[in-house]
């Protein structure tokens, strides 16, 4: 066992990462890449490189076979090819799908070195660019990880009940092209993926074991992005939080942006087309990205995370952790204006009780 | 009610932790050889009634094995009792008399 374990643990690098955003994070989370860079430029002091000219890697075009296989290969090489450039080595990509589209590339340009050849010729056709393949491969969640002793060490709080004292329970959802597509490039593998679990239990959680632990969020690109397979997405969602509610989890984290997204929205779904509600009090289980997570245990605001985008209300969880906000501010960009607010809905809304 | 133009999929799962069990247990304590089938699907194949329709006894003692026994009655009229199940399964399981016995006790669903 201990020497299984051994295996499925892979090298991270410590510092000098160069950073690939993801296109839907950045709709759906804002606030959590620019949490990632403030953490470890600010609280951990590490070098972040991005650079403007990355695109999308287009893997959700090359999951539902609109993209071409030679195609999201060069731009995987040109990717490469800019962190190349700036002198990076440790290519860090923030998405799921991204960092499993990026392990394919470079497992398939293992196995096949004369695929490497022709990504190496269409860049070089198509950009001018040459490239060198990253030293390091690491997805942003097993870069927090890697950082997780030095996050709780300079922790403000812990994943504790201010209550009661008593650590929060959090489910931990892994993206399936982290860990399930090329288990060696995940934390723990596919069987006992602890990338996220390493941080609940760095920071003070408990993490939730519950039979669908494992189980997809449903998200599957086609299953989602055609309409009339959404009614499957939706279910694997629902059995996860019919699995997982008699736990009562104080919150879910996820290391995928597709999966927050869903487990997140699909809870509001649920709640209103047939009026199921995964937490207490018509409220749903406050669903979280691993940066924001962080964020609350070294003090950030949670709306400068960005907590204020999700379906389901953020504020219970906010209020068992004992963290001080300002709901008058929620809706309020950084310059202090007004920047729209969902219309009110069982789920999206949140009035403390005051006894 | 929202209607956003899809529906909730139900499940197809076997579920054991929730599917009444009673039924199948009892089977068991009576029929103790079914436990030994090894789901090889060789009486499915040699089936006279399965040769000419999509009736699978193999897949019909396995649901009721786990609890579940929505239209298994009504399926089981297609056999023809012709006994071919019961000459080629490796573990000398009487499936016929399986069949038989199905179909006296499980209520029509
Ligand atoms: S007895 Fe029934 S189940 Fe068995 S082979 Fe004949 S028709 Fe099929
Ligand atoms: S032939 Fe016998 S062992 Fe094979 S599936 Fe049928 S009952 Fe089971």
């Amino acid at each position: 066992m201990k020497i299984a374990w051994k295996e499925y643990q892979k090298d991270i690098a410590d510092d000098n990462y160069f950073y690939a955003r993801s296109c839907i994070r950045q709709n759906f989370f804002p606030g959590s890449e620019a949490a990632f860079l403030n953490i470890l430029r600010q609280d951990l002091g590490r070098d972040v490189y991005e650079d403007p000219r990355h695109t999308s890697c287009t893997g959700i075009g090359y999951h539902s076979d609109i993209v071409p296989l030679e195609t999201i290969m060069t731009v995987v090489a040109r990717q490469f090819s800019l962190m190349t450039e700036a002198g990076y080595e440790n290519f860090v990509p923030s998405c799921i799908t991204s960092f499993g589209i990026y392990s394919e590339a470079l497992e398939l340009w293992h196995d096949f070195p004369e695929l490497e050849e022709k990504a190496h010729e269409y860049l070089y056709k198509a950009t001018g660019r040459e490239f060198k393949k990253p030293k390091n491969l690491a997805h942003t969640s097993d870069v927090i990880y890697h950082h997780r002793e030095e996050i709780a060490a300079k922790a403000k709080r812990k994943l504790v009940n201010v209550e009661t004292g008593r650590p929060l329970r959090g489910v931990e959802h892994i993206g399936c092209h982290y860990a399930k597509i090329f288990p060696k490039a995940g934390v723990g593998g596919s069987e006992f993926p602890y990338v996220l679990a390493g941080m609940i239990e760095a920071w003070g959680g408990e993490v939730v074991d519950y039979p669908e632990r494992r189980h997809c969020c449903g998200f599957g690109f086609r299953n989602y992005l055609v309409m009339a397979n959404r009614g499957y997405s939706i279910a694997n969602s629902k059995q996860k939080f019919e699995s997982m509610a008699p736990y009562k989890p104080d919150f879910i984290v996820a290391n995928c942006p597709g999966c927050a997204m869903f487990l997140d929205k699909w809870q509001y779904a649920i709640s209103e087309m047939e009026g199921t509600f995964y937490g207490p009090d018509r409220q749903g289980i406050p669903v979280l990205t691993y940066e924001e997570l962080a964020g609350l245990v070294l003090g950030y605001d949670p709306w400068d995370l960005g907590m204020q985008m999700h379906q389901v209300a953020v504020e219970p969880l906010l209020d068992k952790l004992g963290v001080e906000y300002d709901p008058s501010a929620k809706y309020l960009g950084k310059d202090g204006k007004f920047i729209g607010k969902p219309e009110e809905c069982a789920i999206g809304s949140y009035t403390k009780n005051i006894l | 009610m929202v209607n956003w133009g899809y529906t909730i999929t139900r499940v197809r799962r076997v579920d054991i932790d929730s599917n009444d069990m009673s039924y199948s247990r009892k089977l068991l304590a009576e029929f103790p050889e079914l436990q030994s089938c090894i789901a090889c699907g060789s009486c499915t194949a040699t089936c006279t009634a399965g040769n000419l329709t999509k009736f699978n006894v193999r897949k019909l003692q396995t649901l009721v094995r786990r609890g579940e026994y929505e239209g298994v009655r009504k399926e089981l009229e297609k056999c023809m009792l012709c006994g071919k199940c019961r000459l080629v399964c490796p573990r000398g399981i009487n499936i016929r008399g399986l069949v038989q016995k199905l179909k006296k006790e499980l209520p029509v669903k």
